[in-house]
């Protein structure tokens, strides 16, 4: 019955179509996406850059309307932005003019909680990323991997159902990127919070995911789904691992045919 | 080679010379410019050594005609006054032709096509219809202040990067919120810059507020004085103009690094 629970579908995305109608006519961005997502899952799409996960991402975000299809969140069909599905963008998104600490309590400040609880809520996030000497500072004194570990703890102090990532270590060196990585891969271990996580990185990809969705491109659709069964818990290492290895093999040369098509 | 870098940056490091200094150098290089165009014959009618400028026609014109005071107050009443009225004008019109269409198709082209024309040639239409006076004169200047200022603040709110009003949004923020928390200090740094270039425009168009009817004003002064051929107290007068500029231009400074400290910057030295 614990197990049956656990596998319920947190996220339903049911036969999505989105167009985009631009100057140069009609562009169908994802066509016929289905996919079910499980609770607590933690879920990588890969594809090549214009295969629709962006897309994707912001139809789950409520920030764009699908064309035809509709996403649920707990059998509810998503309709606009709600704090229920937290983003974390790849270009970190902070408010320029607001320091470390207002911008992690931005989420439940919008809930009209009482500050005193809002300043809590915050320090609690930024312990989370230790950050903690750094709540008073403003974005520009932060480097590209602090300030997205900022808008993760902001993404989390609003303690959304899901997290939805759009690259969001894209934009950060090697070093930093993996160190990100291992720090998502500790919190998720912990909280197990569903998670909607957009790379074009298979490494990283496979190392965060219980399941790899490559993206074929225009229209975006669907290509494939690789479980991944490497068993939890993760870290660096288990980038040497053989089945690693294999996965990787697997999962890059179909997303290269992808990018070979888009180029074409 | 190196070594001998590093030793020259050592040595170069010794003669720093601080902002302050360089603008002290400035200002004495200018007065011994000055000096030297008083010097000539034909360059002295126009620019009279300091004690013809100051010690000759402060008491002039301050005491003697008793016009100074009353010309610097009408003046800044006429640029406080017309910029307050650009300014609250602009900064919705701004926001209105951002957020709509036919909004901005319509007033976009007005703006250009009147910006380009010099505020000189339109000044009399002004004093036709309202009369002689300050009216005109706060008239011009609402115009001119509203038009830059209007043109920069527009340009600013569309260049509010998106994916900041995105993130607000996915965290509960509604449209209220959105306006009041990330919209207007976004658009911040641009008002700012409107309101710089607002006064220099306020200032550089007082001259030609004031030609026509005005009784008082810096601009209406150096007018009248031009025609009797008195360079002294003209000159005394352009440099209060500078003056005023340089002072509005330093509050607006000192405003900026207290709102706007937050923003990214170039470290220009």
């Amino acid at each position: 019955m614990a197990g049956e629970e656990r596998r319920s579908v947190k996220l339903r995305i049911d036969n999505v179509k989105k167009e985009y109608v631009g100057e140069h006519g009609t562009t169908i961005a994802l066509n016929g996406v289905t996919l079910d997502i499980m609770e607590n899952e933690f879920i990588c799409v890969v594809g090549p850059s214009g295969c629709g996960k962006s897309t994707l991402l912001n139809v789950l975000a409520g920030l764009h309307e699908a064309t035809s299809g509709t996403c649920y969140l707990d059998g509810e069909p998503i309709h606009g932005t709600d704090v229920k599905r937290g983003v974390v963008f790849q270009q970190y998104a902070l408010f320029p003019w607001q320091t470390v600490i207002q911008n992690v309590m931005f989420g439940p400040m919008m809930k009209r909680l009482p500050k005193e609880e809002c300043l809590a809520i915050a320090r609690k996030y930024i312990k989370m990323v230790g950050l903690e000497d750094f709540e008073n500072s403003f974005p520009k004194e932060l480097s590209g991997g602090m300030k997205q570990r900022v808008a993760i703890a902001r993404a989390y102090a609003n303690n959304p159902e899901v997290l939805l990532m759009d690259e969001p270590f894209g934009a950060l060196d090697a070093q930093t990127r993996a160190q990100l990585q291992s720090e998502l891969l500790k919190t998720w271990e912990e909280e197990k919070k569903t998670c909607f996580f957009i790379t074009h990185d298979v490494d990283e990809a496979i190392l965060l995911a219980q399941r790899v969705v490559i993206m074929s491109a225009r229209p975006g659709r669907i290509k494939r789904i690789v479980p991944i069964d490497i068993p939890y818990p993760r870290d660096q290492g288990t980038k040497s691992e053989p089945e690693f290895m294999r996965l990787k093999a697997e999962i890059w040369n179909e997303v290269y045919q992808e990018y070979l098509e888009v180029r074409k | 080679m190196k070594e001998s870098d590093e030793k020259l940056k050592g040595t170069k490091k010794k003669i720093t010379i601080s902002n302050k200094v360089w603008l002290l150098i400035s200002f004495l290089a200018a007065i011994l410019v000055w000096f030297l165009l008083s010097l000539g014959e034909s360059t002295g009618r126009s620019f009279p050594f300091i004690q013809h400028t100051f010690f000759e026609a402060i008491p002039l014109m301050a005491v003697e005609r008793n016009a100074l005071w009353g010309d610097f107050a009408s003046s800044m009443i006429c640029v406080a006054a017309g910029f307050a009225l650009g300014f609250i004008t602009a900064v919705p019109v701004a926001f209105l032709m951002a957020w709509y269409v036919p909004v901005r198709k319509i007033i976009e082209p007005w703006i250009n096509f009147i910006r380009n024309i010099p505020a000189l040639a339109y000044a009399p239409l002004i004093v036709i219809m309202v009369g002689v006076g300050k009216k005109p004169a706060i008239i011009l200047i609402w115009i001119c202040t509203f038009m830059t200022m209007c043109i920069t603040i527009y340009g600013g709110i569309r260049n509010i990067d998106n994916t900041l009003v995105k993130a607000a949004r996915v965290l509960g923020a509604n449209d209220m919120d959105i306006f009041f928390r990330i919209t207007l200090p976004a658009t911040v740094p641009f008002i700012i810059t409107a309101v710089r270039l607002g006064l220099g425009a306020g200032l550089t168009t007082l001259l030609a507020a004031e030609s026509t009817g005005a009784q008082a004003g810096l601009g209406m002064r150096i007018r009248s004085l031009s025609g009797s051929f008195e360079s002294a107290p003209m000159l005394l007068y352009i440099i209060i103009l500078g003056i005023i500029g340089l002072v509005l231009n330093k509050i607006v400074d000192i405003v900026e690094r207290r709102l706007t400290s937050w923003q990214e910057k170039r470290e220009d030295q």
